[in-house]
């Protein structure tokens, strides 16, 4: 509760105090992000902790050969990834539900187990000490990021492209009978996710002072997929409600902080069985609406319209 | 060469083993269990917390944690399947909801520590350990210039014999006719008096069961019992099996599994072990683009 009380009476003191949780929140908001454009598009690849790798070994790779400004090491992370995921999209995309789960999951230990591991320029085992990392000062790109990525996905699922993502989710079939061409619009939301995972990967490398590979493997992929299970994919923010909650509660809840993973699975299991459409439903924040307030001013509105 | 297929073999079968569990489910449900490995790790912590922690001989202990697993299973299904199922949900939930499981189940036994609620079942956090000496009789036989351990042939019968007995299950007894009618045709078989619900139960039991087995075999042959040996040793190597075998089929997977070890055993030797780390996930990859009916030719691709 401490948490709170802080992060009201003493803003600036808290955000001191919390940077590091501040700035990790901030990331993993962007991957929420990230993995939320393909659920939106109907798609669940769990391929963005493999993006996110690549995003962050060319930013520290670059700066530790290269006389380049970091913001171009990071701009080009993001973009490699967004090749390797033209690569790996063209195959990987004609496989649908389990079978694209397990195909992206693949992808990312193959890329991590079998390129990382065995590609001296990373490091191997060993991992990489990052030379520019600068942890107060990498807080705040990712603070700026933050909105201005949600905003421009947000706009973008209201465009062409939005309702196109929207009709391929609900129906494939009668997606691609009305003139949708579903294998463009897979490709383009899987590119954007993976550009967006790794940006986050090449802006968290930033605050870190070392690339470790063991963090791009299957339990970060988890840990992203939770963000977006349990925040809600119906819109943007449901993703980011989801990461903000997960991220910073251990630290609320001190006692349970070693029990995180009991508590974060609960917390799944509650959601997909109770609450399926996530916190971030159709109906806005559920647990700040309950049932009861949209079912009383359902009854009260014929009564005002008189 | 001819001793690293022996231990081919010998991983192959662990793995077999694994994967007819989750091949089962898959082919009978229609959903991935992905608490599968935890049910796997928990199958080796029991019997080595019923050993080491309890003093309990080898064999009624080994009984024990694998009749715990079956009820874990039961657990899988009533806590994480059988409400989605209730809701229609779409089959990607259950994969959703099974993760949340397997991330309590490590996480339990990952932090108990001496002093802790679950101090009982487990004292060594994160850490990995092994089974007592002489906990198995280990007899090592020489023949014809290759070692073999007494516990890995011992390994070998006892999932060759396994995969047997449950081929034999499904073939020809009433319960497995049952099984491969739901897995057939859910709707059909509920028309034609089948208790779906009780099959998915009988499931969820057996291939659990087989999981805390094939656990408790990979805790005794290659030393290394900790909270994390389901989900880095044989949770995504699994999936890889039961790919390369096609998806829900029984004979696959235990082909899969064989040809699986084969492959990581060559790999070591041609390349090196850290070549063999990323060479199932590699095989998996391919085998989903190029044929995801799995490798196998049609007569396996039909379920079970």
């Amino acid at each position: 509760m401490d948490f709170f009380v802080e992060l009201f009476t003493n803003p600036v003191g808290f955000y001191n105090q919390h940077e590091l949780l501040i700035a990790q929140i901030g990331i993993n908001a962007i991957l929420a992000i990230a993995i939320f454009v393909t659920f939106y598009s109907g798609q669940l690849t769990l391929a963005n902790a493999g993006f996110m790798a690549i995003g962050a070994y060319t930013t520290v790779i670059m700066s530790l050969y290269l006389p380049t400004p970091l913001p171009l090491n990071m701009l080009v992370g993001a973009l490699l990834a967004g090749m390797v995921s033209v690569v790996v999209g063209l195959p990987v995309l004609r496989l649908r539900g389990v079978f694209l789960a397990i195909a992206t999951i693949g992808f990312v230990e193959a890329l991590r187990l079998g390129v990382i591991l065995n590609v001296p320029i990373t490091g191997e085992g060993q991992g990489l000490k990052n030379p520019s990392a600068d942890p107060l000062g990498g807080i705040v790109p990712i603070l700026i990021s933050l909105p201005i990525l949600a905003y421009i996905v947000w706009r973008l699922t209201r465009t062409r492209l939005g309702q196109a993502w929207s009709a391929i989710r609900e129906d494939e079939l009668a997606a691609s009978s009305n003139g949708i061409n579903v294998p463009l619009y897979k490709m383009i939301a899987f590119i954007i996710s993976a550009v967006l995972a790794g940006y986050a990967g090449a802006l968290e490398t930033h605050i870190n002072f070392f690339v470790d590979p063991t963090e791009y493997g299957i339990t970060r992929t988890i840990q992203i997929l939770t963000f977006a299970v349990v925040g809600g994919t119906t819109n943007v923010f449901g993703p980011i409600v989801g990461a903000v909650f997960l991220t910073a509660l251990p630290e609320i809840v001190r006692q349970f902080a070693a029990y995180r993973d009991v508590v974060n699975g609960i917390i799944l299991i509650l959601v997909i069985i109770f609450r399926p459409q996530g916190i971030v439903g159709r109906g806005g924040l559920a647990i700040i609406r309950p049932r009861w307030w949209t079912r009383w001013r359902a009854r009260e509105r014929p009564a005002t319209a008189h | 060469m001819t001793q690293q297929v022996l231990n081919a073999i010998f991983i192959g079968s662990i793995y077999a083993l694994f994967a007819v569990g989750y091949t089962l489910v898959f082919g009978v449900l229609d959903v991935l269990n992905l608490a599968h490995s935890a049910v796997f790790m928990l199958g080796a912590v029991i019997t080595y917390s019923l050993v080491a922690l309890h003093g309990m001989p080898f064999l009624p202990a080994a009984v024990i944690a694998i009749l715990v697993c079956g009820l874990l299973g039961l657990l899988i299904e009533f806590v994480a399947l059988r409400p989605l199922r209730r809701r229609n949900a779409p089959p990607i939930s259950a994969l959703i909801s099974t993760i949340g499981l397997a991330l309590i189940f490590v996480a339990i036994v990952e932090q108990a520590t001496p002093g802790t609620l679950f101090s009982w079942l487990w004292q060594d956090g994160a850490n990995s350990v092994r089974f007592p000496a002489g906990t198995v009789p280990n007899p090592t036989y020489h023949l014809a210039g290759l070692t073999i351990e007494g516990t890995k042939l011992g390994i070998l019968v006892t999932s060759v014999v396994l995969m047997l007995v449950l081929g034999y299950v499904i073939r020809f007894t009433q319960i497995g006719r049952a099984l491969r009618a739901v897995a057939e045709n859910r709707r059909a078989a509920t028309l034609l008096g089948i208790n779906v619900d009780r099959i998915f139960a009988s499931t969820l039991f057996l291939s659990s069961a087989l999981g805390g087995l094939a656990g408790l075999l990979f805790g005794l042959a290659i030393s290394d019992i900790g909270p994390y040996i389901g989900r880095d040793q044989v949770e995504l190597k699994g999936l890889a099996v039961i790919v390369l075998g096609g998806m829900g089929s029984i004979p696959g997977a235990v082909l899969g599994g064989y040809l699986l070890g084969l492959i990581e055993v060559l790999a070591f030797v041609r390349f090196g072990s850290n070549v063999e780390a990323g060479v199932a996930f590699a095989a998996l990859f391919l085998v989903l683009v190029l044929r995801p009916q799995g490798l196998f030719g049609a007569r396996l691709r039909e379920r079970l």
